[in-house]
């Protein structure tokens, strides 16, 4: 994809399996929307090949309608128009859609059901335009970054149920800025950089950077003891002042021997995490370089 | 929470049918419910058949079609290039179209609803002449049917394609001033022999003075006539419309 000769999206490939829930990460114009638009069938790619479950967004757009359902990252909406009834309106375009109330109900909508779309918050903005890309029942979904600007009690609410539409067999394709809902929610992760597809797979293989275990405690603690205790192969450090780390193969029994030494120590451990890095940590080194590019 | 709702793929377009009804439905709803749009289509054509009739400016018989061409020239156009490309800006249209409504959908909805008002607006134009002493002739109602199709295809072509060109708000200049224009100087309210002799000579030619003239020369109380000059010039202005919105119009 280029826009005004300027190469957006580049020789990106990424796949997207069929009953999982996919995100796709990066930085601000990092070509998230227009491969996604790209894959909506608002784009045409300057080359190279889209297939959406088997189709072409464009050439089979009229038997893609009624299978996809769409998020656009704003907007949609006629102004003047009450919530419900724009719901209602996208609902009859359908054979089967979801019972409306009910997801209005789903969705926390319904004690602004009356309300013209205009004067709905960002967020309850958010759930409507949701709303909209579910009620007919579509078998995939492309979601424009759904969560940005909802509360956070709504963003959990809207977490339990795309992992719910996601284990009732709705593949699910989703941009997002939060980390952590990636690392909560996805089932595939690609992350896409420069128009290029940085790293792809599951949140597991993103972040495997070798095992072991990380906490904070005091500083100056007897790290010595603590190795003493603990089988050959794991090494125990303190790179920084309060922060330990403990790499090899852990188990249930290294974090056992962990809390007990703290225990007799008298320190509190915080932070204890057995995985190798977060997917923040993982998200910030693969995307790491575009700042000292020219 | 626990959910009711039934969350398996179930993805299916509603008929045809239902889908087009129920755009146009909500389109219509949408035109009534909005106040400029009302003032616009409804209010402004009857007070200038009032103000016409009052202050003498031309006689009922000749006012009435020109005011009705008036208000096919309000919806048609201005109403249809406002509404659209705010729905334009506000991402409407891009997100429907993507429905199983698709973008078809979306253009026989604002067709149907635009014809719908149009009926609404004659029908209460004709009832206020006859209220005010109209006498009209047994129109040619094949010539009247055509003039107010090809006109509103006409219009309608042209206020689509300028939602295409424009910026919403530009739009929504662009197309209240060349409606006022129109109003005052292209032959609609206003018969073209009565305007100053260079402009009669180029009004003659726009899609307002033909939609005008034919109404008053199909409605002409002194023997109703088929206008096929104007049927023609309307016919010329719907092909180059269509034509320049279908090349031209972007949906977002």
């Amino acid at each position: 994809m280029r826009y005004a000769g300027r190469a957006v999206v580049d020789g990106l490939s990424m796949t997207a399996p069929a009953g999982a829930l996919t995100i796709v990460l990066g930085p601000n114009g990092a070509g998230k929307t227009t491969t996604i638009e790209t894959a909506e069938g608002f784009r045409a790619p300057h080359g190279g090949t889209v297939r959406v479950l088997g189709l072409d967004p464009r050439a089979d757009a009229r038997t893609l309608a009624p299978r996809v359902g769409v998020m656009l990252q704003s907007g949609g909406v006629w102004p003047s128009l009450r919530a419900r009834d724009m719901l209602a309106h996208v609902a009859r375009l359908h054979a089967d859609p979801l019972p409306v109330a009910p997801l209005m109900e789903r969705l926390g909508l319904t004690h602004v059901a009356r309300t013209p779309f205009r004067r709905l918050s960002g967020g309850e903005q958010q759930k409507l335009a949701l709303g909209c890309a579910l009620v007919g029942r579509p078998e995939l979904v492309f979601l424009d970054e759904p969560t940005t600007g909802l509360d956070p009690a709504s963003r959990i609410s809207v977490w339990a149920f795309l992992g719910e539409l996601r284990d009732a067999g709705v593949t699910i394709v989703m941009t997002t800025h939060l980390l952590d809902e990636a690392q909560a929610l996805a089932d595939h992760v690609v992350v896409i950089d420069r128009g290029r597809v940085a790293a792809a797979g599951t949140v597991a293989e993103l972040t495997t950077g070798g095992p072991g275990l990380r906490f904070q405690a005091r500083p100056g603690l007897d790290v010595a003891g603590l190795q003493a205790t603990l089988p050959a192969g794991l090494a125990v450090a303190e790179p920084v002042p309060g922060q330990y780390r403990v790499d090899g193969p852990v188990g249930p029994d290294t974090v056992a021997a962990v809390t007990a030494w703290c225990a007799a120590a008298g320190a509190m451990p915080t932070e204890l995490r057995t995985s190798g890095s977060s997917l923040a940590e993982a998200y910030f080194a693969l995307t790491a370089a575009r700042e000292d590019q020219p | 929470m626990s959910s009711a709702l039934p969350l398996t793929p179930a993805p299916g377009a509603a008929p045809t049918g239902a889908r087009w009804w129920a755009q146009a439905r909500l389109e219509w709803r949408l035109l009534m419910t909005n106040g400029e749009q009302v003032l616009l289509t409804l209010v402004i054509p009857l007070a200038v058949l009032a103000a016409v009739t009052t202050l003498d400016l031309a006689d009922i018989g000749t006012a009435t079609p020109g005011v009705m061409a008036l208000a096919i020239l309000s919806s048609a156009f201005t109403a249809t290039a406002i509404a659209t490309g705010f729905e334009r800006r506000s991402g409407v249209l891009k997100l429907l179209g993507a429905t199983p409504l698709g973008r078809s959908g979306l253009l026989v909805g604002k067709v149907a609803a635009t014809l719908a008002v149009i009926v609404l607006q004659l029908v209460l134009i004709a009832g206020a002449a006859l209220l005010l002493g109209w006498q009209p002739p047994a129109p040619p109602l094949l010539a009247v049917i055509g003039l107010v199709g090809l006109g509103t295809l006409a219009l309608g072509a042209w206020g689509f394609a300028l939602a295409g060109l424009l910026r919403a708000e530009a739009t929504l200049a662009v197309a209240n001033g060349i409606f006022l224009l129109l109003l005052f100087a292209g032959g609609t309210v206003l018969p073209v022999d009565r305007l100053p002799g260079p402009l009669a000579a180029v009004a003659g030619l726009l899609p307002s003075a033909a939609l005008g003239e034919g109404l008053r020369a199909a409605l002409d109380p002194t023997g109703a006539t088929t206008p096929w000059a104007e049927l023609a010039i309307l016919a010329v202005w719907a092909v180059a419309g269509v034509l320049v919105a279908v090349r031209t119009f972007r949906w977002e």
